[in-house]
């Protein structure tokens, strides 16, 4: 049984979204039921700090030495941060995919798109 | 064909040791326990266990089975000595690959042909069709038969805690692609020095009603010298450095072996005429259009198999099998290239989904291990 924790939105592609802060800046990152099925995590691309992001576009892409997984803008927005310690070591996304092995951080166009994703339940349902 | 993929006889050992599974060639196969790229580096340090029950055996006996062989594979059988083992393929008419696979000389009129998983029972019943008109019998012996495999510069280790006493030094010796009978486990077994890591290893072949005690007994030896339980993952990736190829991905019916780098193993000396020669035996002399090449990353994004190679925005090949190297700490690729571009160091890119990143086109096996010195192989 993956992993799942209430509190955080969900999309289709398996991507993790948290409650926008105030500022309306989001934490992304991929699930557990995702990592799992991707495999040991070997190389993550993501895009710079600034990068303007537009939903459910490609924008980078998470490799084990199995397959490759794209990464998907979860909402519309600008990345204002990403998670450089994935760098050294992207086995993080694998030990703790909600925690550690964020990806990225969004600051929101519209915060209340965010209320349209997925709920932990809705997503449970979805990956069985 | 939904039919429901087979389990072999160790599939309550990978359960109890949580592993996850994956269909390959209709079995239900361990395709890592926990950690695909630890199960890697433990074959490169020490040692890992595969179960490898999926792959084909198929008993060839009679006064003619030499003969017989020299007929249905490409390679030169009636040749090799009891004892010894020989890679070779089974060829269409047209000089297409139905298989690639290793067969092993038991008695000087008893062979074992070892073909891959999903292609058992096409080779079992070629084999047994080609038959026809040699003194000789065909057994599938796939059912009976399971394969376990210790791989990894801790393997011989293993082996020794395994074996009786007396046999100490006839498992030391056992030099590569050969075999021989004796006990582990106090368990009967053909132990053959083969394997598909890239690194010094056996492959023991046991009847499936001792598989079971036989791993548990190797698990427990293991244990001293660094040996985990490996799945099919990081037998791909351990094959893939090593420049191994897999049926499937580099041989296949629409490959002949000259492009796959297997000229040598095509015997266009032997007499004996073989299925595919009167079409092998011209293409010999001439260069392929396309060449089985190494590929290494320039950047640190993977290709993938079924990926295009490009050269000047036109395509000029594809990739095969590509990932990652864990030990090597970059991408490396297997791909078919029209020949022109198969030198070492010319420069290609790989259409990786869209975007286009240089590769370059370096000699196989990406990963050879240090032999030490006064090694038996």
């Amino acid at each position: 049984m993956s992993n799942i924790p209430e509190g955080l939105y969900y999309t289709a592609e398996h991507e993790w979204v948290s409650e926008p802060a105030v500022d309306g800046t989001v934490r992304v990152g991929i699930t557990d039921f995702a990592q799992d099925a991707l495999g040991d995590v070997v190389y993550v691309q993501m895009p710079e700090e600034g990068t303007g992001v537009t939903g459910s576009d490609v924008i980078g892409e998470v490799e084990s030495t199995k397959s490759v997984s794209d990464i998907y803008a979860p909402v519309s927005g600008q990345v204002v941060a990403r998670n450089e310690a994935l760098d050294d070591d992207p086995s993080l996304i694998n030990s703790d995919p909600y925690g550690e092995g964020w990806l990225l951080e969004i600051k929101v166009s519209d915060p209340s798109v965010v209320q349209d994703l997925l709920s932990s339940a809705d997503y449970s349902q979805q990956v069985g | 064909m939904s039919e429901q993929s087979r389990h072999t006889a160790l599939h309550t050992q990978h359960e109890a040791h949580g592993a996850s599974f994956t269909d390959f060639g209709g079995w239900q196969m361990p395709l890592k326990y926990r950690s695909e790229l630890q199960e890697h580096h433990t074959v490169r340090k020490a040692a890992g266990l595969f179960d490898l029950s999926h792959m084909g055996e198929v008993l060839v006996t009679g006064p003619e089975a030499g003969e017989f062989l020299n007929y249905a594979l490409v390679s030169n059988l009636a040749v090799i000595a009891v004892g010894k083992a020989k890679y070779s393929l089974i060829c269409t008419p047209e000089g297409g690959v139905i298989d690639d696979l290793i067969t092993y000389r038991l008695a000087e009129d008893s062979f074992l042909v070892v073909p891959n998983a999903s292609n058992a029972g096409v080779v079992a019943e070629e084999l047994r069709v080609r038959a026809k008109g040699f003194d000789v019998a065909v057994e599938d012996q796939s059912e009976a038969t399971a394969l376990i495999a210790v791989q990894g510069p801790t393997a011989e280790a293993v082996l020794l805690d395994l074996a009786r006493p007396e046999d100490a030094d006839t498992i030391r010796g056992l030099k590569y692609y050969a075999a021989v009978e004796l006990e582990l486990a106090g368990l009967p077994v053909l132990l053959a020095r083969t394997g598909y890591t890239g690194e010094d290893g056996f492959e023991i072949f046991i009847g499936s009603g001792f598989a079971v005690r036989l791993w548990d007994e190797a698990l427990r030896a293991g244990s001293a010298h660094g040996l985990l339980p490996c799945g099919l993952a990081a037998r791909d990736s351990l094959r893939l450095e090593a420049g191994m190829p897999l049926y499937g991905h580099e041989l296949g019916l629409g490959t002949n072996p000259f492009e796959a780098g297997l000229g040598p193993v095509v015997s266009t000396k032997k007499a004996d005429d073989f299925v595919g020669r009167s079409v092998l035996e011209p293409l010999k002399a001439v260069e392929p259009a396309r060449r089985l090449v190494g590929l290494r990353a320039v950047g640190r994004r993977s290709a993938r198999a079924g990926y295009d190679v490009v050269v000047d925005g036109t395509r000029v090949g594809s990739v095969t099998s590509g990932l990652p190297s864990p030990t090597l700490g970059y991408p490396v690729a297997l791909a078919y290239v029209a020949s022109e571009y198969s030198d070492p160091g010319t420069q290609v890119q790989v259409d990786l989904r869209g975007r286009p990143e240089p590769f370059t086109v370096i000699a196989t096996p990406f990963y050879r291990r240090e032999k030490p010195a006064g090694s038996a192989q």
